[in-house]
């Protein structure tokens, strides 16, 4: 099958296998915090639930939903990238991660199999997809229950 | 002019061109429509040969651009077969016309208790205004609601419609699915019960033939770039007994009959809803886009279209873990679908990426995409300049998406 460069750029094989087979693609029952993320553009929707203990370690975290390609894989490495961490860290990775979207140079290992993002900074409509788990693992975080990607009131 | 596909396309420069080095396929013509070459040196020559402003000019230009203008006013009351210019007023766009009524109808019409009747199949631009107008006057907004298959379910209609129903607003082709609604039955009934219909007509107006006396419907509001002419400008129709009797929305110059310190007295309808400077050389082009869908032999063109869809619908279906969304006859111009294991975000890039121009999202109907269970669907729409090679490119590049991601 002849691949578009832009395709092959995009989907990167890393994505493709994190769509196909996501990890941590499940609801936790025993959350403690949980969060709703919703791209009414696309229609990416997707849920995050962690288990935070009490000095603050992420001591699990799932996810759920329907969305696109990129969303489920960004969520499904998120996912592998902070079990265990700590929720701060947690938020600068976060950081981290939007700096890769918005096309800034980093060294590849600061977030691991993530660093299959930093070409999306060339596919603008796609750059919210990746980033929505984020948006949403952080709201989780910060309490609030429903993170959209076009705010509205 | 004949009909033949070719000579239509040699009329869009548009389609020559390539994306991503491939040949474009466009097929979001829900979307927006691409303007022939006629309106493109229509609108053109507003600018370089005949700009001034209308309606105040004694200068030979004014007197000009104002003949102009107001002719296109008589070439779309003659299109839709309005009984009076007065009852075409410009806007910017449906969008634009819907709010008009909603809110000059709302104030003159609407009391605490009324109702308004609306349907789960609107585009946004067809809820909101209502929600929010129903809301103002502390009005019930009524839905009429679907079947499984994407038809409105009419059974419901005459339970809807009370003494207190004042205006049901309905779209006439469905730009999620396609659906082309039974307006006649529709507009007889709200009658029947002394209720005003409101039509939007957006995807319509480019598919059928539209006389708004044998449909009888209140008001029609409709956007020249979804029929070939430019984005900027649109329709609304209204009966002239109800315009003549309907405030302002906006106020300003071009719309008065005289201002002095304490107050304004406003002219009739068009004028009275066309305040400030319109957009002038989007009216001329529309004017031209009227002119080049009259020259086509429309039947033909419609049943070429409807044989597209046909073909495309068939085509689509045939593929594996493939969901046709909408399947209610008749259809026109737009077939939705979703197909599992790829979200309709990634098929419209792998798409792309392949040249093919679709929409995927919930096109502006998320009540309707709720109603389905889905967040959004992937969509493709046709027009008089679109191939059969076009809906084959479109099948594979669908079958090629779904190997790519399973
Ligand atoms: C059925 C329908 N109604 C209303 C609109 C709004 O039209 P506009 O954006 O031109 O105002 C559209 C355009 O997408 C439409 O398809």
């Amino acid at each position: 099958m002849s691949l578009d460069i832009h395709t092959q750029q995009l989907y990167q094989q890393v994505i493709l296998d994190h769509n196909r087979t996501p990890h941590n693609f499940r609801r936790l029952d025993d959350f403690t915090h949980h969060s709703e993320g919703y791209n009414p553009l696309c229609g990416d929707h997707i849920e995050i639930f962690m288990q935070v203990l009490a000095e603050q370690t992420i001591e699990k975290i799932s996810f759920t939903g329907q969305s696109c390609a990129i969303c489920k894989a960004s969520a499904s490495m998120m996912s592998v990238l902070l079990q265990g961490r700590a929720t701060g860290e947690a938020k600068n990775k976060m950081q981290l991660f939007q700096k890769l979207l918005q096309g800034e140079n980093m060294t590849k290992d600061a977030l691991g199999k993530l660093f299959v993002f930093a070409t999306i900074w060339r596919y603008p409509a796609r750059v919210k997809c990746a980033a929505l788990p984020w948006h949403t693992m952080r709201g989780a975080l910060e309490a609030c229950s429903l993170v959209s990607t076009e705010r509205g009131n | 002019m004949t009909t033949t596909l070719a000579n239509i396309r040699r009329e869009f420069p548009l389609l020559a061109r390539t994306v991503r080095s491939k040949p474009l396929a466009y097929l979001d013509n829900a979307a927006t429509t691409l303007a022939p070459r006629a309106v493109q040196e229509r609108v053109q020559s507003y600018f370089s040969s005949c700009t001034a402003n209308i309606h105040r000019g004694v200068h030979y230009l004014s007197e000009e651009a104002t003949r102009q203008f107001e002719a296109t006013r008589r070439k779309v009351q003659k299109f839709i077969n309005a009984a009076d210019p007065a009852e075409i007023v410009f806007t910017s766009g449906t969008t634009q016309s819907i709010n008009l009524v909603a809110h000059s109808f709302g104030q003159q019409f609407l009391q605490a208790g009324d109702e308004v009747i609306i349907t789960e199949m609107e585009h946004h631009s067809n809820i909101v205004p209502w929600q929010l107008v129903c809301a103002a006057h502390g009005c019930k907004l009524k839905y009429i609601p679907l079947t499984t298959s994407g038809a409105l379910d009419l059974d419901e209609l005459p339970q809807l419609c009370t003494p207190r129903t004042k205006l049901l607003a309905v779209v006439y082709v469905s730009n999620a699915l396609g659906t082309l609604n039974p307006l006649p039955q529709i507009i007889a009934q709200a009658h029947r019960c002394n209720v005003r219909v409101l039509v939007d007509a957006a995807q319509a107006v480019s598919r059928l033939p539209i006389d708004v006396q044998q449909l009888d419907c209140d008001f029609l509001a409709f956007s020249g770039h979804k029929m070939f002419a430019p984005t900027g400008v649109g329709v609304l129709y209204g009966k002239k007994e109800l315009l003549d009797v309907m405030p302002p929305p906006y106020t300003g110059g071009g719309m008065i009959a005289e201002v002095t310190l304490a107050k304004s007295t406003f002219l009739p309808s068009p004028e009275r809803f066309e305040a400030g400077t319109p957009n002038i050389a989007g009216v001329l082009g529309l004017d031209t886009a009227i002119d080049f869908i009259t020259s086509l032999d429309r039947q033909e063109l419609q049943h070429q279209e409807d044989e597209l869809l046909h073909s495309a619908t068939a085509a689509l279906q045939a593929i594996e873990g493939l969901r046709i969304v909408g399947t209610a006859e008749p259809r026109l111009g737009v077939v939705s679908f979703v197909v599992a294991n790829v979200h309709p975000h990634d098929l419209g890039t792998l798409l792309d990426h392949e040249g093919i121009a679709i929409r995927t999202g919930h096109h502006c109907t998320q009540p309707l995409m709720r109603f389905f269970g889905i967040p959004a669907t992937a969509r493709a729409s046709f027009t008089i300049y679109n191939t059969p090679q076009e809906v084959e490119r479109l099948a594979a590049a669908v079958r090629k998406a779904i190997r790519f991601f399973t």
